[in-house]
């Protein structure tokens, strides 16, 4: 039973920040004119009030599970990788790419095959900042964010010059045998929602991230070497082999993000797309503390945002969701530090009555 | 009259009760030892006294008069001052800017006044013969000396009632006898000075009175004079302690650690130490003293790995340090919460590290949860750390059961050598006494053992050698039970053979 009274703990906090932010967005919205109850309703219905709705704040978080999952993976390692943006674009072109040129082989060669070089190149991209703090000390902030600008210009260049459709910024369509299924073929209730497969691919990624950091060798020294890397050092950890491998693993999970969009959706590699999603990763990651599992609550909860400030633009502009989201951040930030005072007074209680 | 009066002072934190009306008086121009356990509330005490924390009942009279201290701004403006353990002290600014920070006399268009103020403390310094240039940095003076800061800083602000925190652990032998000196002066000019420490032969030879706590409560006040050391130390724990005692048992020929013509670097690319030499037999405990900044600390770092050196040989069992595994080494840091600890994670995962590699712990390449808790159970059982629980954070141990669970690690490596800094730095009489018998048995298993450490008298009751670092060299290697605390801490100040 300690383990939900765990759980509940840990869920006060953000639930009391989303209450309050939506009282603090409702004064937004009157103050601008706009009945608040009203705004909420429509929002509520439109995302969460319907199967469509769900479907398409699904199809929102999935990429958001893996941007949020790789920014937490090297956080919890101590790095800051802010390179999603980049490591994500590389490997969905190398997904586009290899689903278009490799046709002909059967799905269950092609979809994996598609799967790892979306990793690969993700992971060649994040590995590089990664050697390059190891061997130089050069921080991985500034090299990830250069590494962005690489990736695309990069990457539109060879979309541009060399894959694309004529007269359009995106490739060929990827072979159907490359292609994965949407929801809504098995479950009729997510009807037209983009929703796909890869989102049970990203919800194994949280559960296999959540094993590694708690269960394996590697988990245990990443969380040391983000923790205390002079404890690391100490404990005998190689802490320059573990920095690269938490870089590459990063930017690997980052690079999956290309089986939403282009395996699963539009079926071809285009330009522009998904942008944001790896600084909005960031800001999952935080919000989740970094767990794996809370980062698969806190990617719906942005995908709803996101849906749902298109299902109001009509009625509020779009900035609100921004606002509101913002707000939420904010709150979930303050509430959460509270909240760990709190526990963390609690658990001194109990060992001070120990010592005594 | 007495200068504080604290009476049924009752102070809770949650169930726990750290005070338990306790009753506590100094009398004016007196030196007060208050004295205790860790966690018998004697910091609890002065705390409530500095305003840091308030007292569920109980009243303060300061001087006969009653005074409700609310912070330790109310406290200073009433005369009580206090010196941390840790100083407070801006490093990068001079001795004068420190002791005015805060008070700083002024001019016209809040213009500083630095000669009124370099006035003022040269007065105060020649009163109570203080020795010490107000315009040096603070970060070239010694920790002695920057402790004086620390009392000039009380002085300036007219405290009349010093309270002094554990002063002694940082400082030398030498300067131990300084800071007494100091605190006899204040005495005579008057001041009040209270001293918690748990250092029982220090206490007997400069206080006047003794208050002893135990479990929140006063369980003895008394006259130094009517009292001896083995009395207060009964008091203090609640039962009779057995002093370690060394076995007979000598060294063994065999050599555990050979180390030849050592030298490295420190953080600054500076010579940390050069051309050290020596060697640790089986069963032998080596030694070395020296004070803060002298190398030793930059010696361990290179015997356990964690630094390169310049040249130099050394060898562990007989292979070359390079070629040995160094997490088989039982190794106590010097800094437990840097190096030795991950404050954020549980006990269990705290106790695996260095360890994180043994097959034992795997199945299928994860953990296994059971054989993890069946070891880390061991060990607290073993070691009898406290609280007893697996999955919380170390962070929320007290210090004396964080060193215990570092000191369960490494001991239970069962590595041929052991290197311990300051193993009992901030523990408690019965801490200390456990750490000591750990390390002595470890010695009559045949294991070499390094011990690095200020307190002479620790050194001197431990060790069958002890060598003296200064300046980055070793300056003698002495048999234990043929020096004096006196000797060593003339070599370890270099003054050896210069004074008597």
């Amino acid at each position: 039973m300690s383990w939900i009274k765990n759980i509940l703990i840990h869920l006060i906090g953000p639930i009391l920040a989303l209450i309050a932010s939506f009282i603090i967005g409702g004064i937004v919205i009157f103050v601008i004119g706009k009945d608040p109850l009203f705004v909420y309703s429509r929002f509520f219905c439109e995302t969460l009030g319907n199967s469509y709705g769900v479907g398409q704040v699904l199809f929102r978080a999935t990429p958001l599970m893996f941007t949020g999952l790789a920014a937490a993976i090297s956080f919890r390692a101590g790095l800051f990788n802010i390179g999603a943006e980049g490591q994500l674009r590389i490997g969905s072109l190398a997904t586009a790419l290899t689903g278009v040129y490799l046709s002909g082989l059967p799905p269950i060669v092609l979809i994996p095959l598609c799967l790892m070089s979306g990793m690969l190149g993700g992971a060649i991209w994040g590995a590089i900042p990664g050697i390059l703090k190891v061997k130089f000390g050069a921080h991985e902030v500034i090299n990830t964010i250069m590494m962005n600008f690489i990736a695309a210009a990069l990457v539109s260049y060879l979309v541009i010059n060399i894959y694309a459709v004529p007269a359009t910024v995106h490739t060929f369509e990827i072979d159907e045998a490359a292609q994965i299924g949407r929801l809504d073929v098995f479950m009729t209730a997510f009807r037209g929602s983009p929703v796909n497969v890869s989102l049970f691919l990203a919800i194994s990624c949280c559960i296999v991230v959540y094993f590694l950091l708690w269960k394996t060798r590697l988990g245990y020294e990443l969380r040391t070497l983000g923790l205390n890397p002079f404890a690391a050092n100490y404990g005998g950890i190689n802490t320059g082999s573990r920095t690269i491998i938490a870089l590459t693993l990063s930017g690997s999970i980052a690079g999956l993000v290309g089986s939403n969009f282009v395996m699963g959706y539009k079926h071809y590699f285009e330009l522009g797309f998904a942008e944001g999603i790896g600084f909005i990763g960031i800001a999952v990651a935080l919000l989740a503390k970094n767990h794996p599992i809370g980062i698969i609550l806190t990617s719906i909860f942005f995908g709803t945002l996101e849906y749902g400030s298109l299902t109001i633009n009509t009625i509020v502009p779009k900035e609100l969701s921004n606002i509101l989201l913002a707000i939420v951040i904010i709150f979930m930030i303050i509430i959460t530090k509270i909240m760990n005072r709190w526990i963390l007074r609690m658990q001194e209680r109990t060992s001070i009555a120990y010592n005594v | 009259m007495f200068a504080v009066e604290m009476r049924n002072i009752t102070k809770q934190f949650g169930s726990l009760v750290a005070n338990d009306s306790v009753n506590f008086s100094v009398q004016k121009g007196e030196i007060h030892a208050l004295v205790g356990e860790n966690g018998a509330g004697k910091s609890t005490l002065m705390n409530i006294l500095y305003g840091l924390y308030q007292p569920d009942h109980g009243e303060i009279f300061i001087d006969g008069t009653m005074h409700q201290v609310t912070s330790p701004r109310k406290a200073i403006k009433i005369g009580i001052g206090m010196v941390h353990q840790h100083f407070m002290l801006v490093t990068t600014l001079s001795v004068l800017e420190n002791i005015i920070l805060g008070s700083e006399p002024l001019l016209k268009f809040d213009r500083l006044n630095i000669r009124h103020a370099e006035k003022s403390i040269t007065e105060l310094c020649n009163r109570y013969s203080i020795a010490i240039d107000p315009k040096v940095l603070i970060e070239t003076l010694s920790v002695g000396f920057q402790q004086r800061v620390e009392i000039l800083k009380l002085l300036y602000r007219n405290a009349d009632i010093l309270i002094l925190d554990e002063p002694t652990p940082v400082l030398t032998p030498q300067e131990v006898e300084e800071l007494f000196n100091t605190l006899r002066n204040l005495k005579n000019q008057g001041k009040t000075v209270i001293l918690i420490t748990h250092k029982l032969s220090e206490v007997m030879s400069i206080s006047d009175n003794i208050t002893v706590m135990r479990r929140g409560k006063v369980v003895e006040r008394v006259m130094t004079k009517a009292t001896s050391q083995t009395e207060i130390a009964r008091k203090m724990v609640g039962e009779d302690i057995e002093y370690v005692q060394k076995s007979k048992s000598i060294p063994l020929a065999e050599q555990v650690l050979v180390v030849d013509n050592l030298s490295a670097s420190n953080d600054r690319q500076l010579i940390a130490f050069q051309d050290v030499s020596f060697t640790i037999s089986k069963g032998e405990i080596f030694g070395i003293a020296a004070v803060e900044g002298n190398g030793q600390v930059e010696l361990t770092e290179v015997l356990t790995g964690l630094r390169s050196r310049n040249h130099g040989k050394v060898t562990i069992n007989g292979i070359e340090l390079a070629k040995y595994e160094r997490t088989h080494i039982g190794h106590i840091p010097e800094d437990r919460l840097k190096h030795g600890l991950i404050k954020e994670l549980s006990l269990a995962e705290n106790l695996l590290l260095g360890k994180q590699r043994n097959k034992i712990f795997y199945k299928f390449y994860c953990f296994s949860k059971a054989e993890i808790t069946k070891y880390a159970d061991r060990l607290i059982h073993q070691y009898d750390i406290r609280p007893p629980i697996v999955k919380q954070s170390v962070l929320t141990f007290s210090g004396g059961n964080q060193q215990k669970a570092i000191v369960a690690r490494e001991l239970s490596k069962d590595a041929p050598l052991i290197i311990a800094v300051k193993p009992t730095r901030g523990l408690d009489i019965k801490a200390t006494k456990f750490v000591h018998d750990a390390l002595l048995s470890e010695r009559s298993k045949g294991k070499g053992i390094l011990l690095v450490s200020s307190d002479l008298e620790e050194l001197l009751l431990l060790s069958d050698r002890i060598a003296v670092m200064y300046e980055g060299e070793i300056v003698a290697i002495l048999n234990a039970n043929e020096t004096t605390e006196r000797e060593l801490g003339q070599y370890m100040t270099g003054s050896y053979g210069k004074s008597a």
